[in-house]
């Protein structure tokens, strides 16, 4: 466990300098989608096979209650939208994100958003996308959305992202 | 050394390399266990209320340090290595991961403050729960390792 702990402190520092509201949470915030790839962000949401509508018009995130990692009835809605589209648009590979609110130590945290990963993983394969396209990482209570230490923020920390990445060749 | 579709996590050697101490929700709750390194079933030791995680065998051997959390709080504690004794040294928002001193009788573990502004720092306290003190740094510092004293 003690690798792990290391591995977080270069994103640890490097939220401390980069945040110019002096908090410390404010300069990493949200999904990976969202400060790795901001051509992404800037694509044409009219074009129905672009990452920007699968994002923004699909969505891409699904939401799961209190210390849960079984998907309640809004997660499957959601990834029963996901996955008619991924299937439509095989040309992307899939990395599904798992985060947890801080709500929990860290270590117990890392785990939780790997099995909501994984949760969000399996009912997509069910539904139809091919286990091949896709693969699954968590980051714990590590990366939250919203910020506050308050059931409105939880609620929304407490997610799977479903992100896509260069396509297959 | 364990195999379920339970959280197992943040284990910890005792001093003698024989043992590990370890958390897990397989009885359906955040738990504290102990096993033998050459094989055994894990024997839980904490039992209670609210939960355990993160437990550290103390360099001694006589005490395993945890996190824990209930009521919404998190607390660091100690407890004797059969989970008996069950001490709570701190209390806030957010106190997690403790590190051991090498003589065993000081703890140290981060504590993060709660809100946008919330920013975590390093703490201190003896295993009696007396002179809890922050460790002035002059900046946001977590994940504590006390390491050994050297030769």
């Amino acid at each position: 466990m003690r690798l792990i702990h290391l591995a977080f402190v270069p994103f640890l520092a490097l939220a401390a300098c980069t945040n110019p509201e002096g908090g410390f949470n404010g300069g990493l915030l949200g999904d990976s989608s969202s400060w790795d790839d901001p051509a992404a962000n800037a694509e044409d949401q009219s074009d129905p096979t672009s990452q920007a509508f699968f994002e923004k018009k699909i969505g891409n995130r699904v939401l799961f209650d209190v210390d849960e990692f079984i998907l309640n009835s809004s997660a499957k809605a959601g990834l029963d939208e996901q996955a008619r589209w991924l299937i439509d648009n095989p040309q992307y590979v899939i990395i599904i994100e798992g985060h947890a609110d801080e709500q929990g130590t860290r270590e117990y945290n890392l785990a939780l958003g790997f099995r909501r990963a994984q949760s969000a993983q399996e009912y997509l394969v069910a539904r139809g996308v091919s286990g091949l396209r896709l693969k699954t990482r968590s980051y714990g209570k590590e990366r939250p959305l919203e910020i506050c230490s308050a059931e409105r923020c939880y609620a929304k920390n407490r997610r799977s992202v479903t992100l896509l990445t260069g396509g297959l060749s | 050394m364990t195999s379920s579709p339970s959280i197992d996590t943040a284990p910890s050697f005792s001093p003698d390399g024989r043992q590990i101490v370890f958390e897990s929700d397989r009885s359906g709750s955040q738990q504290i266990y102990t096993m033998p390194v050459a094989g055994d079933a894990p024997k839980r030791i904490s039992f209670g209320n609210g939960r355990y995680a993160t437990p550290v065998w103390s360099p001694r051997g006589d005490l395993i340090a945890f996190t824990k959390q209930g009521n919404g709080r998190f607390s660091i504690g100690v407890m004797r290595t059969d989970g008996s004794e069950e001490r709570l040294l701190s209390a806030s928002f957010l106190d997690e991961g403790p590190t051991w001193s090498p003589n065993g009788r000081v703890i140290m573990f981060a504590r993060e403050t709660q809100g946008p502004k919330g920013a975590p720092s390093l703490y201190s306290v003896d295993i009696t729960g007396r002179n809890l003190s922050p460790l002035n740094l002059g900046s946001p510092a977590s994940d504590p390792s006390w390491g050994p004293v050297q030769p």
